[in-house]
């Protein structure tokens, strides 16, 4: 056991959570509360959970459209995350963002990025700014394996790696960008690990649905970061369990492929793996009544909240709070 | 005749061009295996084969730069930006590249190259996906601009961009694409800078774009309830721009209201407003009028995006007010 069990019923709690608020998500969405668009990270919790667990309270994230868990697990309110979606007044960006940019700034998740690379460089800069002003803080930034082919994802790494920047960049390799296989669009097997080197970085490859060893290796490259020694690039394998997006059943896959997956499901791998390590089953149904009833808490805040006051429509473009262009 | 949603108009549109001209490929995110997250390309993959229909990765400068490249060298590709709004990521090779070399060239190198992309709002999409930029494209020397409101126009206008000997963007209308209309079989082929008047009247004109056709539409029949006959004009492409069809127009009506759904900052309608004011004042009988979206980016929340862009009451308050 690589992890005092606190922390590591604390990761379980942060995955079931994280799951069944995204179920939530999908069946609010298909009702036709949850407008627009959703990018759900079902079956990549532990990614999100293993670097959570293993970052200051103080460290910042960045994350894209399929930010929902990250987010969730940085602290930020389910039901202002559940009424950003939905577009009701109670959303933590007062329904302007919508779900590909639930941002909590007082809890360091810096956003979500709709843009594919777009954050990467912006995690560089934040790097950047946590080195000059001395505050020990790392900056940690998921981004998927398509994202590997944008120009950004380059310029952001070579960057980091010759300014000695304390970030760490996750890539959350599903093996799918959208609907199109990631074999198909890159010359490399490893859309990451194998790009490392060309910034002088060390190939890292984890297993993506071990929340154990993500932290483990979370741990590692956040605290080098921390002691001055410069960036990472973590290469996370794991996979989604629905589609790209809003309601697509994710044909394009091959069905054995998606059963495999299915069955090494990082929620369940572990709550096995914490019951035979002894952990009893009344402290995971616990943990499991308690999650459950957070979603239905605040779901129940979200159907019962109005939209957003129409005249916050004209708010927040200015730092004066408003949006006026002429005398 | 058949009846055709705007999404399969593309789709039509792209294969009656390959299927006259070997020279034209297409390219793009998932367009070809998938058919487009927009289901705009399907079809085109089995029927062209994977040498003309490609997917790419996540590289809008690699799609950009090899739309231009293989322009220079022989081909008329098509490339997709999957949303309008990537094509900030790809602005060096669209503005500075694609744009100006013909003349930086002295005439020697022709561009004959179009890239399609899904613009505009009203999906729930927040302000990164959700931008109508064709006020964007239409700032830059060397591009010209295209903007179908209806399946019929996606076609002819494709098929125009296509064969035009300079590079194009072709933005079509994600709230458009459910849209249905008779088109007929054949090929159909439009020219570009050809504005068409949907709805004649004689006391006011109001020119629009892509989405904002139906929503002036709306409008103008709401007005001849209140006994107000207003002409409304489909821009359909801004450069080259119909200027003759708009000028003689508010000549007529005495009266121009634009319906923009882009920020109100720079938008076409400002342009359209200057020519006007330059060439057509004296017969003006009140001032020009532009409803757009307030200058924010485009709110997530469905009540917040509704009450920012234009909607058909508005346009009508805008013409009342000056009529
Ligand atoms: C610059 C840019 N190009 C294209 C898109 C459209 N798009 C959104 S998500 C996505 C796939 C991203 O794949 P990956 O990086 O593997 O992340 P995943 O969605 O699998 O988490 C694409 C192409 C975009 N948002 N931004
Ligand atoms: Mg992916």
């Amino acid at each position: 056991m690589s992890s005092p069990s606190a922390s590591r019923l604390s990761m379980y709690r942060d995955m079931v959570r994280a799951r069944y608020f995204e179920q939530r998500v999908y069946d609010l969405f298909m009702e036709g509360i949850v407008k627009g668009t959703t990018h759900l990270g079902l079956g990549q919790e532990a990614v999100a959970a293993g670097f959570v667990a293993a970052m200051r309270s103080d460290d910042l994230t960045f994350c894209t459209y399929r930010g929902h868990n990250h987010t969730l697990l940085r602290g930020a309110p389910m039901a202002a995350l559940l009424g950003e979606m939905a577009g009701r007044d109670l959303g933590i960006c007062g329904g302007k963002g919508g779900s590909m940019h639930l941002t909590d700034v007082t809890k360091g998740a810096m956003g979500s990025y709709a843009i594919v690379g777009a954050h990467l460089p912006i995690a560089a800069g934040a790097a950047w700014a946590a080195l000059l002003r001395g505050t020990g803080q790392v900056a940690v930034c998921f981004f998927g394996d398509g994202t590997t082919n944008i120009g950004a994802f380059h310029e952001a790494l070579n960057l980091a790696a010759v300014w000695k920047l304390p970030v760490v960049f996750v890539c959350e390799n599903n093996l799918y960008m959208e609907y199109t296989p990631i074999s198909t669009v890159i010359p490399v097997e490893h859309p990451a690990a194998d790009r490392a080197s060309a910034y002088g970085l060390e190939s890292l490859l984890v297993d993506g649905n071990d929340v154990d060893a993500v932290r483990t290796l979370a741990t590692e490259v956040i605290e080098r970061a921390r002691r001055g020694e410069g960036p990472s690039l973590v290469e996370a394998k794991t996979y989604r369990h629905k589609g790209h997006s809003r309601a697509d059943p994710g044909k394009y896959r091959p069905q054995e492929e998606v059963d495999a997956w299915l069955a090494y499901d990082p929620v369940k791998i572990y709550r096995a793996r914490l019951t035979a390590d002894g952990v009893g089953i009344d402290t995971i149904e616990a943990i499991e009544r308690e999650a459950a009833a957070e979603v239905d808490g605040a779901t129940e805040q979200v159907r019962n909240a109005p939209p957003p006051d129409p005249g916050t429509l004209l708010t927040d473009v200015w730092a004066d709070g408003g949006s006026a262009w002429r005398n | 005749m058949a009846e055709l949603t705007y999404r399969a108009a593309v789709a039509r549109g792209i294969a009656q061009e390959m299927e006259r001209d070997p020279s034209v490929v297409f390219i793009g995110e998932d367009v070809a295996a998938a058919g487009g997250v927009f289901k705009t390309t399907e079809g085109l993959l089995e029927r062209f084969g994977p040498d003309r229909v490609r997917d790419t990765p996540i590289s809008e400068q690699a799609i950009t730069g090899a739309l231009m490249g293989a322009a220079m060298n022989g081909l008329r590709p098509i490339g997709e930006l999957m949303f309008s709004d990537f094509l900030a990521v790809c602005w060096d090779i669209v503005a500075n590249q694609i744009a100006k070399t013909r003349y930086m060239t002295g005439g020697q190198v022709a561009l004959p190259l179009v890239i399609r992309t899904a613009n505009g709002g009203g999906t729930r999409f927040g302000g990164q996906h959700s931008q109508s930029l064709e006020s964007w494209a239409m700032a830059v020397p060397g591009l010209k601009v295209v903007a179908p409101s209806t399946p019929r126009d996606v076609v002819g206008l494709l098929a125009a961009a296509v064969r035009d000997p300079d590079p194009v963007v072709f933005f079509e209308h994600k709230k458009l694409f459910a849209t249905k209309q008779d088109v007929p079989d054949g090929e159909i082929v439009d020219r570009l800078g050809i504005a068409t008047v949907v709805a004649p009247g004689s006391d006011v004109t109001i020119a629009a774009l892509a989405a904002m056709v139906p929503v002036a539409l709306e409008a103008a029949g709401r007005l001849s309830e209140s006994g107000v006959s207003a002409e409304v004009i489909d821009l359909r492409s801004l450069v080259p721009l119909d200027t003759r069809t708009l000028l003689e127009s508010v000549t007529r009506t005495g009266r121009l209201v634009t319906v923009e759904e882009n920020p109100r900052l720079c938008g076409w309608g400002a342009e359209i407003a200057s020519i006007v004011a330059e060439e057509a004042l004296w017969d003006l009988d009140g001032p020009i009028v532009r409803v757009t979206t307030p200058h924010i980016p485009l709110p997530a929340a469905a009540e917040m995006e509704d009450l920012a862009i234009p909607s058909a009451d508005r346009v009508v308050d805008a013409v009342l007010r000056i009529t």
